[in-house]
């Protein structure tokens, strides 16, 4: 076990991936020579060779086209999109193709495909650099969604999405690349797709977050405590498929809910779990359900502080929630 | 990226058919693909012997045209998209394929299909959408594909499977399978950003890959002129650094040739070719679409006389192998094959009512588990009916 930061625990289990087996192949944009604008590929070109670590024309519809091709005929390609801002053009790929493949032939074509990008904002990008569009992808049948907030989670979630016979979009929350360190085990140790994870137990308010907004939760629920508020905070880990129990037995136990994402609040993937909870744990509830998010507006650049929830904002949900009832 | 220089060898192997015998006469086996295949894998002209099946294949094809057109006014299909017009460039180019290449159909790949070995009811369970469908009934009609058959499952949105074809020929190259990828597609695609993508990774990364486009003058009520400013299609080419070429699409020599040489060119690692095969849609976009709206009969009757099937007949019966009596007799028969198919697969009952909450994904998630056991139940009540 050593320590790395979250960008090299991404390094480190595409690695493993292409040594475990030589169908893992990559394609993206700048990650060969330059080991990719934020170094997740770093070094791979020089071990793994130009056949399997593919510098690609700037078409992000080339990207993902070509990785379904590859993928039906059998290998197993992870994309980079440099940014989630710039997915767009392979949109169509993904939802129409991508997602659908496997459904469309009755079975016959499953589409392994894994996309990586770095999301999100906290990085003075601007509207094109900070975008959090998860929900785009979990609406759409077919794909797998994972977020992961710590090296070992990039490196054992990562992995798994790799071997794993569906679609992932693995969104890489690229504001905490660098400032999150952790340990990673060595070789194929795989995080399972599916369940979440509980950063910690309390017994008044659930709080779900996931991505970058784990740290600032993850203060605000420790700063709760000097209000008298025991917060349990789960890690989502996985959007697509959502660890449903696990959501619910912790609000069966608290009572009361704060959803946390830095997306657009109106039909983000806090809804869906708002919805989850008022369907099947209603009677459990004893205050409103409470959602910490970003603003209902393009990403704003110079006051992007105001935009995304804060540790701040967080607590003061935590603590209005356990207020109200 | 640069890969060593492939020959055809395995190709030589894979066919290992005798030559051609020089006296021919036609032959027209049931089913085509069995039977097919007397011209020798390198060959860049079409066996003799070979004609008698690419014409009743062409045939069926015209005849599966007629049947389905009238299903869908009866109301016993939903929808059809004819492949009337462009029956030789399909089986031609399809012909001059081995089995082990890969196609990336679009819709209206009915004559390629054929050539495949997709059999009469294969085609009706997935028109029908009944239990027997490889799509479990999850397609419009006209949408399918055969792993086995090397035939992958189209889509509607236009000009995706083009970008697709040259990711799989890269994975081929990359296993060393000495295979070809070829996605078939339209006049309009060539406007798509899969075709852009596609063509330029094709050349960046000199796929094995022959893109095939069908130009037979109409994107549903937009004439090509409307696509491009390009004199030709094929020209499009150019800016990518893959080579054009346009051929004559109701003529079998042309297609088949061109297809066997960019064939070779892709194995030898020379890179992609662009084939503009220029047809014309005899018939409407599909079952939806009046085309009367935007084009005369007079511009019909005119292509109507390059018909490629009467072409093709005229061939044989100028080469003393064929007549009006046997043609005749044939077309009966091919009708009839059709009439006993769709008999046999109208017969089978629909598809399993919870089936279309499978192949999501590899297994069902909880949340699809909870929704299954809910329709399981409004099926039961009587709630909701197929
Ligand atoms: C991306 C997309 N846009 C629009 C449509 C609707 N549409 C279906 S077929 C078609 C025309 C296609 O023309 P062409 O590529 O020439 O193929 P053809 O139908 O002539 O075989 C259009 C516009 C579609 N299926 N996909
Ligand atoms: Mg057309």
């Amino acid at each position: 076990m050593t320590e790395v930061t979250l960008v090299q625990a991404v390094n480190r289990a595409l690695r493993t991936a292409m040594s475990a087996d030589p169908e893992v192949l990559l394609l993206g944009e700048d990650i060969g020579v330059n080991g990719g604008v934020f170094r997740a590929t770093e070094g791979l070109l020089k071990d793994f060779g130009a056949d399997r670590v593919i510098d690609t024309p700037l078409s992000e519809t080339g990207i993902v086209g070509a990785a379904v091709g590859m993928a039906l005929y059998g290998l197993k390609p992870v994309a980079e999109i440099q940014f989630l801002d710039f997915i767009y053009p392979g949109f169509d790929q993904i939802v129409s193709e991508l997602a659908k493949f496997r459904y469309r032939s009755g079975g016959q074509y499953p589409c392994h495909v894994v996309i990586r990008s770095p999301y999100g904002g906290g990085i003075k990008g601007g509207l094109y650099h900070s975008q959090s569009t998860e929900a785009y992808f979990a609406h759409t049948a077919g794909l797998k969604v994972v977020v992961p907030s710590t090296p070992a989670d990039a490196y054992g979630l990562l992995l798994s999405s790799i071997f794993d016979p569906d679609p992932v979009i693995f969104l890489e929350p690229k504001r905490i690349y660098r400032t999150v360190t952790g340990e990673v085990p060595e070789g194929d140790q795989r995080v399972p797709i599916g369940r979440a994870r509980t950063v910690r137990e309390g017994t008044d308010v659930s709080v779900f977050a996931y991505g970058a907004m784990i740290p600032p939760a993850t203060e605000a629920c420790q700063a709760a405590e000097a209000d008298g508020v025991s917060a349990e905070l789960i890690d989502l880990r996985t959007l697509v498929p959502l660890d449903a129990g696990a959501v619910l037995a912790s609000v069966e136990k608290t009572g009361r809910a704060v959803i946390v994402h830095e997306a657009a609040r109106f039909c983000g993937y806090g809804a869906e779990i708002a919805a989850i909870l008022a369907e099947k744990a209603f009677f459990s509830l004893k205050a409103p359900i409470h959602r910490v998010t970003g603003f209902d507006t393009p990403f704003p650049y110079a006051l992007e502080n105001l935009y995304l929830p804060n540790a701040a904002r967080i607590r003061q949900a935590i603590v209005d929630t356990v207020r109200a009832g | 990226m640069r890969r060593k220089v492939r020959t055809v060898r395995f190709l030589a192997q894979s066919y290992n058919r005798p030559p051609a015998p020089s006296g021919w006469a036609l032959s027209f086996v049931p089913q085509s693909v069995p039977g097919r295949v007397v011209t020798a894998a390198s060959a860049t002209e079409i066996a003799p012997e070979d004609l008698g099946p690419i014409y009743r294949t062409m045939l069926l094809a015209r005849s599966l045209d007629e049947r389905c057109l009238a299903m869908q006014r009866q109301g016993r299909i939903g929808f059809y998209a004819p492949v009337m017009g462009q029956e030789a460039a399909q089986v031609a180019g399809a012909w001059a394929l081995d089995p082990a290449d890969w196609v990336f159909p679009a819709y209206r790949e009915l004559g390629v299909a054929l050539v495949r070995g997709v059999t009469l009811d294969e085609l009706f369970d997935q028109f029908f959408g009944n239990s027997a469908d490889r799509m479990k009934g999850r397609q419009m009609p006209n949408h399918y594909g055969y792993r086995d058959r090397n035939f992958v499952v189209g889509s509607s949105p236009i000009g995706t499977q083009i970008i697709q074809a040259v990711g799989a020929a890269l994975a081929a190259r990359r296993r060393k399978d000495p295979i070809v990828t070829i996605p078939f597609f339209g006049d309009g695609a060539t406007s798509s950003n899969d075709f852009h993508a596609g063509l330029n990774f094709g050349g960046v990364f000199q796929a094995p890959t022959i893109f095939f486009c069908q130009n037979n003058g109409w994107a549903i009520s937009l004439p090509r002129s409307r696509q491009t400013a390009a004199k030709t299609l094929a020209d499009k080419g150019v800016a990518y650094g893959v080579p054009g070429v346009v051929v004559d699409g109701n003529d079998v020599h042309q297609v088949f040739r061109a297809v066997r040489e960019a064939r070779a060119r892709a194995l030898s690692g020379a890179g992609p070719t662009l084939i503009e095969v220029q047809v014309y849609r005899l018939g409407a976009h599909s079952t939806s679409d009046d085309p009367h709206r935007y084009r005369t009969d007079a511009e019909v009757a005119e292509w109507k006389k390059q018909d490629p099937i009467g072409r093709l007949k005229h061939e044989l019966i100028e080469a003393g192998q064929w007549s009006e009596d046997q043609d005749a007799k044939l077309l009966e028969e091919v009708r009839a094959e059709i009439s006993a198919a769709v008999t046999r697969t109208e017969a089978i009952g629909p598809a399993d009512p919870l089936s279309f909450l499978d192949d999501v994904f590899a297994t069902r998630t909880l949340q699809l588990d909870e929704q299954r056991h809910q329709l399981e139940e409004m099926l039961h009540s009587g709630l909701v009916k197929p």
